[in-house]
Formats: structure tokens, C-alpha cells, sequence
């Protein structure tokens, strides 16, 4: 096996989207390297929830494959797959946190499911995921109703971490967030991804972000998907590309990273 | 090859304790692991070396566990050391421990022994919040309404049709299908005991009183009262968790007038034409009925139907309609509205709203039952 192989930690292949006549991908190829932070941008309808949907095997692909640690996520049987789903976290857009059930509970969820122990243990882990996150052990307590914005951001992400994957997506981690609290969001990914040493593939239109925490992007354009450094994509000559990293946000963003 | 067995060796004396890790450390023997640590001794005191040599992908959350249960048996974090190639995340742990430290020590909520007196004084106040909440309900519809005078925009008519056919139009099948199962059965049952006497013709008396007085009007307000109170509470009870009903009120709409108002008048006009239909075949299956196993012709039947009816007996039954409507779609609409926050709550009011307007429906009918033999309706 080549040694780029031995590496990609996902592997997208030719995939193709399609919503009765509308084409979401058309060929998109992505692959994800081993315990690096990959983000995934796009305009918006461009089809980037629809990618970590089909690489969860969330959503069946019309066509091409996805691979995740060399398995096609299709052709798993269902044991194979549950260990699958236990070896990444996700958060979702608006959190996705369990309504009736308080933060502690919402962490605790997927540990009850693979991982039984007792309540003490099951409260201590539960300390430990509001801590790595940045969260206060009363805040465990709470309810989702009870949260902010940036909490709720918080503990979709301790609920992530809790059966200690190595992949770890991102859907928009940072949107809706003020800048403050979406700055210190960064700094806990970049934290984290050192610490714990996870890969991290993330979406987002949050141009700050994208600057302080990927080390390399893809960008879906046309179906398609062009991934490079992002001093790659600044040079890169594709209309949307240029005008998505030098329009008069991006400028901002760039000056503060480059100084 | 699997991961090999959880282990935990415990060595040496107060002062000078080593404790060797080996085999699986990582969350998967999450259980092993705390059935190890809950063999260790109840303290351990002075210096303890933790030996990582031999321990195979440990977990972050069986360490941090690891490192608290060593702080409970009295091991300071001070004179624990890690030999061996302890993980790499153990300085983080020690951080967050630390940070964990400085902020416990704030009391827990205590749970505090409520007097009975307490809980009822509790109770009381809640139950009259409750009730003026339902009072004040009630008075912004009828503030909706009285406004419609001088404003007939206000009454939405676009709205009321729609729900007229949601509630009313769609809901004819099972309402006719019921009423007219139910008949029969009456009918049949009625015919068991009244033939005994040989007074089969009064199985027409029974069927059409009970039909129209009661059944009709009361199965139609029970099918209804799950079908559409328990729409309303659910569509409503989304809105509310979407913001929805914020959105109207920051855009200076009355969610009252557009939501709630417009099923009211919708349900009080369904549930009467539901009654009509209810009643027609309700009188069908016990017509039927007879046909069939009393041998009793049509043109009898229909004769016979005319004696037993008092002008008021149709009437006594539908008059009750539009009032049955207005508890069903208020109970439904209030419940939506009050859906806070999670899934659960949007649940438990649905299911409060249906169980509630059934319950308020059929005593609506017994205060009617006894009003109509006080008035000799």
C-alpha cells in the first residue's frame, strides 16, 4: 500500500449527490490525512452538510464511494459499523443536543450505550468532557433550554468527545457566535487537536477560523472539490475561490492571521 | 488479536507505593477498570509511583478517573509520579484536575425537607397562576373577536377554511364509520334485551334518542378532541419551540388572532356539520339493523323514528357541539402555547391537552344532560 494510503483517514471517491434533477456533487473527491484539521467550504446550497451526511452514512451516495479508515462505510455489516460510529464524534449545526436530558445526560448518552459503569464513574467522565470543553461541572446540570449559543456549541462538543474518538466533525462550529466566544472556540479546537491528537474535519464560513485552525481545505465548487494548502487557495485562479478568500472579509481575516 | 487483560498491581507501604498498569487501559474496559480500582486499599498515603510500562492504549476518561479515585483514597496529587511513558494528554488531565479543585467546594443545591404545607401553599399558588392563565386566554380570543367587529380582517377566513377542511372535511370517514359501527351495535344489543318483551319496535326508539341526544354529538367530540386538539397542541407546541410565535409578536402579529383564533372558529364550525353527518349515520346503522335482523321494512322504521322524536331531540344534540368545539380547540391551542423549551414538554402538553378536552367534554355533556331535564329540552 502506497504511503498516502496508509495515512487517509477518509477517502471520498467520484461521489455524486443528486435531489431528483439537481446534481449536489458531481466526481467529488476529498481525502483526509491523519491528525490534521481539514476544513470544507462551499457557497451555501453548495453541498457541504450533504458530504458529512454521506460520509457518516447518514445519507445512502448516488454514486462514487467513501471510505473511512480503508472501509467502504456502505458495504460495512452492522457490528463493523457500530464500531465505526464509535471511532469519530460529531456536532451538528444547531447543537443537536437531547432536549429532555441535562448536558451531564447528553454526555453520558453514548458512554450508557458502548461503555457501562457505575454513576460515579459516569459522573466523573462527565466532568472530564465539560472540562476539556471548557465548561464548569455545574454547567452539567443544565438543561439545553438553559444554555447559550456558545455553551450549547460546548457541550455538542463534550457530547463528541465522550467516547474518545480520534475524527472528529465539525458542522459549523463557529456559527452564530460572537467573535469572542467563537475566538476562544478556535483556541479549544487547536487545544484539543494537539492534546488529544485528533483529526478534525470541519465546515465552516467562519473566515477566522478557517485561518487559525485548517491546515489544509477543500472547496466545493461545481460539484466538485479543490483541496490545497491555504496559501494554495489564495493563489488559486478559480473565480469563486478568488472571490470567497479576497473579498473584503477575507482581507480581514488574512491581515490578522499574516500580520 | 484483541487487547490483552485490564490490569492493576498494587505494591509496597505507606510512603513508597507502586502501582502497575497493564493490559487494555482504554474506555472500552471502562467496567474492568472500576471493579480494579475499587479493590485498591482505603488509603494510600505518602509517595506512589504510577508505572504506564505496560498499560496498551490508555483512554483519556479511564485516566482522569484513575487520577480522581487515587485523590479519594488520599494520594495528594503532589506525591503521585508516572514512570514508564505515561499518555501523553496526563499533563492536561493534571491541569484540568487542578482547575477542577480550585473551583468544587461550592455547594451542591441541597435538596431541603419541604414541609407538606410548603408543597400544598406551592401547589395552590401554581394552580392559580394556572387558572388565570387559562382566564386570560380565554379573554384574548374574545378580545380577538370582539375586534373582528370593527375589523372582519381579523377573523383570517383563509385560515378558518383551511382548518375546516383539516379538521371537518377529512375527518368525515372515521366520524361516519364509527357512528355508524356504534348504532349497530346499540341496536343489536337493544334488540337482545327489548325482544325478550316482544317490544322489538322500540329498538327505533332507542337508536334514534340515543343517537341523536348523545352518541352522535359525543363520539364526534371524542374523535375530534384526538384527531385535531391534539394537532393543534403539536403544530402550535413547534412553533413555539421554533420561535415561531416570537417571530409574529416582533412582527406585530397577534399569534392569538393568527393561530389560535381561526381554529376556534374553525373547530366550532366542523364539529356541528360532523355532528349532522354522526347522526344521519348513526340512524342508517340502526335503520340498517333493523332491516337486517329485526325484519323490520324501511317505511316502518322511518314511522316509527317520527313517533319517538320530540321536536327538540335533534337539537338537544347539536347544540352541544359548538360548545364541545370551543373546550376542544382552547384546551389544544392553550397546551400548544405553553410548550417550553424541549421535546418532552411538546409531548407531555399534547398528551395533557387531548386526555384534558375528553375529560372537559364529557362533563360539558353531563352539566347538559342535567340543564336539558331541568328545562325539559
Amino acid at each position: 500500500m502506497p504511503d498516502g494510503a496508509a495515512t487517509a483517514v477518509i477517502r471520498v471517491r467520484g461521489l455524486v449527490s443528486r435531489f431528483g434533477a439537481q446534481v449536489v456533487h458531481d466526481g467529488l473527491d476529498m481525502e483526509v490525512r491523519s491528525n490534521e484539521i481539514f476544513g470544507v467550504v462551499g457557497g451555501s446550497g453548495a453541498g457541504k452538510t450533504v458530504l458529512l451526511r454521506t460520509i457518516l452514512g447518514l445519507r445512502a451516495p448516488d454514486g462514487g464511494s467513501v471510505e473511512l479508515y480503508g472501509k467502504d462505510v456502505q458495504q460495512l455489516a452492522a457490528a463493523d459499523l457500530s464500531s465505526l460510529v464509535r471511532s469519530y464524534g460529531v456536532t451538528f449545526q444547531n447543537g443537536a443536543l437531547i432536549s429532555s436530558l441535562s448536558v451531564a445526560q447528553n454526555i453520558q448518552l453514548p458512554l450508557r450505550e458502548y461503555d457501562p459503569a457505575s454513576e460515579r464513574t459516569l459522573g466523573e467522565l462527565a466532568d472530564l468532557n465539560l472540562a476539556l470543553v471548557g465548561l464548569e461541572p455545574d454547567d452539567g446540570a443544565k438543561y439545553p433550554s438553559q444554555l447559550s449559543g456558545g455553551m450549547v456549541k460546548r457541550a455538542a462538543l463534550a457530547r463528541a468527545l465522550s467516547l474518545e474518538p480520534k475524527l472528529l466533525f465539525l458542522d459549523e462550529p463557529t456559527a452564530g457566535l460572537d467573535p469572542i466566544s467563537a475566538a476562544a472556540f478556535d483556541e479549544l479546537l487547536l487545544y484539543l487537536h494537539s492534546q488529544l491528537r485528533l483529526t478534525v474535519v470541519m465546515i465552516t464560513h467562519d473566515l477566522d477560523t478557517l485561518f487559525r485552525t485548517c491546515s489544509r481545505v477543500g472547496v466545493i465548487v461545481d460539484g466538485r472539490m479543490i483541496t490545497d494548502s491555504l496559501d494554495g487557495l489564495l493563489q488559486n485562479q478559480n473565480p469563486w475561490i478568488h472571490s470567497y478568500f479576497h473579498g473584503p472579509r477575507a482581507r480581514a481575516a488574512e491581515k490578522e492571521t499574516h500580520g | 488479536m484483541g487487547p490483552s487483560m485490564t490490569g492493576l498491581d498494587l505494591e509496597g507501604e505507606d510512603g513508597d507505593w507502586r502501582l502497575r498498569l497493564s493490559g487494555d487501559w482504554s474506555l472500552a474496559a471502562m467496567a474492568q477498570i472500576e471493579a480494579l480500582l475499587d479493590g485498591l486499599p482505603a488509603a494510600l498515603r505518602g509517595a506512589l509511583t504510577c508505572d504506564w510500562s505496560r498499560a496498551e492504549a490508555p483512554g483519556i476518561g479511564p485516566v482522569w478517573v484513575l487520577l480522581a479515585r487515587l485523590g479519594d483514597l488520599g494520594a495528594q496529587p503532589s506525591d503521585v509520579r508516572h514512570t514508564g511513558g505515561p499518555p501523553h494528554f496526563l499533563e492536561l488531565l493534571q491541569k484540568l484536575e487542578a482547575q477542577r479543585h480550585a473551583v468544587s467546594g461550592a455547594p451542591a443545591q441541597s435538596p431541603g425537607l419541604e414541609g407538606l404545607i410548603g408543597k400544598l401553599g406551592r401547589w395552590a399558588v401554581l394552580q392559580g397562576r394556572h387558572a388565570r392563565g387559562v382566564l386570560g386566554f380565554f379573554g384574548r380570543i374574545v378580545t380577538v373577536l370582539g375586534a373582528a367587529f370593527s375589523r372582519p380582517r381579523a377573523l383570517r377566513l383563509s385560515s378558518v377554511t383551511r382548518h375546516v377542511y383539516e379538521t371537518g372535511i377529512t375527518a368525515i370517514p372515521i366520524v361516519s364509520l364509527i357512528a355508524f359501527l356504534i348504532s349497530v351495535i346499540v341496536a343489536y344489543l337493544g334488540a337482545q334485551q327489548l325482544g325478550r318483551f316482544g317490544a322489538d319496535i322500540f329498538v327505533v326508539d332507542l337508536v334514534t334518542i340515543s343517537v341523536l341526544r348523545e352518541m352522535g354529538v359525543l363520539l364526534t367530540a371524542i374523535i375530534v378532541a384526538g384527531r385535531s386538539g391534539s394537532a393543534f397542541a403539536a403544530e402550535i407546541g413547534v412553533m413555539q419551540l421554533n420561535e415561531e410565535t416570537d417571530a409574529l409578536r416582533a412582527m406585530g402579529m397577534n399569534p392569538v388572532e393568527l393561530l389560535v383564533v381561526p381554529r376556534v372558529l374553525a373547530l366550532m364550525i366542523s364539529l356541528p356539520l360532523l355532528t349532522v353527518i354522526a347522526d344521519a349515520m348513526g340512524l342508517a346503522g340502526g335503520g340498517l339493523l333493523s332491516l337486517v335482523n329485526l325484519h323490520i321494512p324501511l317505511p316502518q322504521f322511518t314511522n316509527r323514528l317520527r313517533e319517538s322524536l320530540s321536536p327538540t331531540t335533534f337539537w338537544s344534540g347539536l347544540i352541544k357541539a359548538p360548545v364541545f368545539a370551543m373546550l376542544i380547540a382552547m384546551v389544544g391551542t392553550y397546551r400548544g402555547m405553553q410548550v417550553r423549551d424541549s421535546a418532552r414538554e411538546l409531548g407531555r402538553l399534547t398528551t395533557v391537552a387531548v386526555v384534558q378536552s375528553i375529560f372537559l367534554v364529557i362533563l360539558a355533556d353531563a352539566l347538559f344532560a342535567i340543564l336539558f331535564v331541568q328545562i325539559d329540552f
